[in-house]
């Protein structure tokens, strides 16, 4: 029964592909007309959280590499917008230009992106998850206790939502509408980067990676440069999406580095369906949708989330995108 | 120099607690493959089953027994159930993703069972109060826990090193089909020694918890550094598990310490120096 109805949404999906993709993008431009702030807000942070876990998916699903601390880059971005934006004393205020801060954001996190990936990349499996792991509860702490130059476990408040200015013009996405349409631009931008890059030759690579590593080695691959450029291009794009959440929130706090956040990215790939980029946009929509949607869900919502990832483990390790497409 | 004594015996002491943790889930590792998030959760477990017996029974002997047996029993039950279907060779990140499953589970139910407070444990009352040791005055407690410490690091090694079992536990680290195939239930084996690592990681909570307290949260934190433990000592190994939980638990109080802002920051240091000396730690099994 089920796997008849099933059956029939598998074939309609395959034959209206393009035309859902362009009812999706459509219902994202009318968004903000039809709903309340608070269901724009909730659209707003899932296309952040679909952001960051898509990056996420570039690791994990794409390349193989089980990176339990993404969360870091995601934080780092918040606090690197944060100590150049916020009109907090602790902070330096220069400026909410993106065309300034966003270069800096992009910069400050592919360095750290850098050094981690150089180290982390020196193992795999499960040394990577590990020592990514303690990578970001090292960061975690340091945003704790450092509390002079992180703002301690309060973080960093009094983030402005950007402008955009060259010379005399300026444009601020101060009200929430605007601020969406940014998002979902610079969503948009990074899903078809993402896109073409995991169609080229270089994505290819990365897949080839994550089947056999050994075999593309022998094919003459530099495995290490290709995984070291996607572990940067994650890192960066991770830390695009933190420096939006600060910006959406106006605050950076410890918690964009904790390893729930990690997991929880880790989650929205997996329930979404690794391997795929629509499928974490679906996890993020349904990880950060959920709790709006039945109360008792909030008070027992870790118990949900690890019966919800024991199941699609057990079950469907394809996600919700692998049921679709009938794969297991 | 008082200080440092004192430093040195409570890194000690937290080093005794770590091989304890360490212990189990290298073993586990080195025999299924299979690193258990859930692993911080079994040793939180443990403190609470515990601090339940010792109000009820008025005894922390009886914890200490009792506690490592109901969650090594749950253990088994985790094993059959779950890790059982995830066995292979490329099912790692499924493994993974299914004991950090368990292990949100674990913390929220453990939150709803024991309440989000910290708990304060006494130590049983033969070993409170302070002795004079090495020139200082010193937690009898303390002293006590590095001794147990050190007979349960003595107990492990005869057993997996002088002991029939301890042969095949080993045979099965280096070829599991192999031990397999020569008549020996391997499944039987695996769940031995999921019991026995998980009945560790509570039997280090029990002892654990008249120092740290209990606390949601302290699942994750005794979980990282156990990782970071294996990471520098090599999965697979009693004394990786052992060379690892001196140098974190050194790193971790010594940095405390000196230097509380970046405490955290010395054992990255030492895990980060390590990964590039010896990728797969300082005594772990090469090839994994």
């Amino acid at each position: 029964m089920i796997a008849n109805y099933l059956h029939d949404i598998r074939f309609w999906l395959a034959s209206h592909h393009q035309a859902v993709l362009s009812a999706a993008v459509i219902v994202a431009i009318v968004y903000p007309f039809a709903v309340t702030t608070y269901i724009l807000s909730l659209g707003i942070e899932v296309l952040i959280f679909a952001i960051f876990a898509m990056s996420l998916d570039l690791l994990l699903g794409y390349t193989g590499l089980p990176s339990f601390g993404h969360a870091a880059f995601f934080g780092l971005g918040a606090y690197i917008l944060a100590y150049f934006s916020s009109h907090s004393e602790l902070a330096l205020g220069l400026t909410d230009n993106l065309l300034i801060t966003l270069p800096i954001v992009i910069l400050g996190t592919a360095l750290v992106a850098v050094m981690l990936g150089f180290l982390a990349l020196r193992t795999s499996g499960i040394y990577f998850l590990m020592i990514t792991l303690a990578f970001a509860q090292m960061l975690f702490s340091i945003a704790i206790r450092w509390s002079s130059v992180t703002g301690g476990s309060d973080g960093l408040t009094g983030i402005p939502r950007p402008t955009l200015g060259i010379g005399q013009w300026k444009y601020s996405f101060d009200d929430r509408p605007s601020f969406y349409y940014l998002v979902l631009m610079i969503f948009l931008i990074l899903w078809w980067m993402l896109r073409r890059i995991v169609r080229s030759p270089f994505g290819l690579a990365l897949r080839g990676i994550r089947v056999n590593e050994q075999r593309m080695r022998a094919l003459g691959y530099n495995t290490f440069r290709y995984k070291f450029a996607a572990f940067v291009l994650a890192g960066v794009i991770a830390g695009l999406a933190g420096m939006l959440l600060a910006q959406f929130f106006w605050h950076a706090v410890p918690q964009n580095l904790f390893w729930s956040m990690s997991g929880q990215a880790l989650i929205m790939v997996i329930v979404g369906g690794a391997g795929t980029l629509t499928g974490p946009v679906i996890g993020a929509a349904l990880i950060r949708l959920l709790p709006n949607l039945a109360s008792t869900y909030t008070q027992r919502s870790e118990t949900f989330m690890g019966v919800v990832l024991i199941l699609f483990v057990l079950f469907a390790p394809g996600g919700i995108i692998g049921v679709l497409r009938g794969r297991r | 120099m008082d200080t440092i004594t004192i430093q040195f015996l409570n890194g000690l002491v937290f080093s005794m607690l770590l091989f304890v943790m360490a212990a189990g889930l290298s073993l586990m590792f080195g025999q299924m493959n299979v690193i258990n998030l859930a692993h911080g959760s079994y040793y939180m477990l443990g403190g609470y089953v515990g601090l339940t017996m010792v109000r009820e029974f008025e005894s922390f002997w009886i914890a200490l027994i009792l506690a490592p047996v109901m969650v090594g029993t749950l253990g088994i039950i985790i094993e059959y159930f779950f890790l059982r279907r995830l066995y292979g060779a490329h099912r790692h990140l499924d493994q993974v993703l299914c004991t950090y499953g368990i292990a949100l589970i674990a913390a929220d139910l453990i939150r709803w069972t024991w309440g989000p407070y910290v708990v304060a444990v006494p130590p049983p009352p033969q070993l409170q109060g302070q002795v004079p040791f090495l020139g200082i005055q010193f937690p009898l407690y303390r002293l006590s826990l590095i001794a147990f410490g050190i007979i349960i690091a003595t107990l492990l090694w005869i057993f997996i090193e002088r002991t029939r079992i301890g042969m095949i536990v080993r045979a099965g680290v280096s070829d599991a089909r192999m031990v397999s195939a020569l008549g020996i239930n391997i499944h039987f084996v695996f769940a031995g020694v999921f019991a026995l690592s998980t009945a560790l990681a509570a039997l280090a909570g029990v002892i654990g918890a008249p120092i740290h307290s209990l606390y949601p949260g302290l699942d994750f934190e005794i979980l990282i550094m156990t990782l970071a433990v294996v990471v520098v000592g090599g999965l697979g190994t009693l004394k990786g598990a052992f060379l690892g939980s001196i140098l974190i638990g050194m790193a971790d109080t010594f940095g405390k310490a000196f230097m509380p802002e970046f405490a955290l920051f010395f054992i990255f240091a030492v895990m980060a120096i390590v990964l590039l000396l010896r990728p797969s730690g300082l005594l772990g099994l090469q090839g994994r």
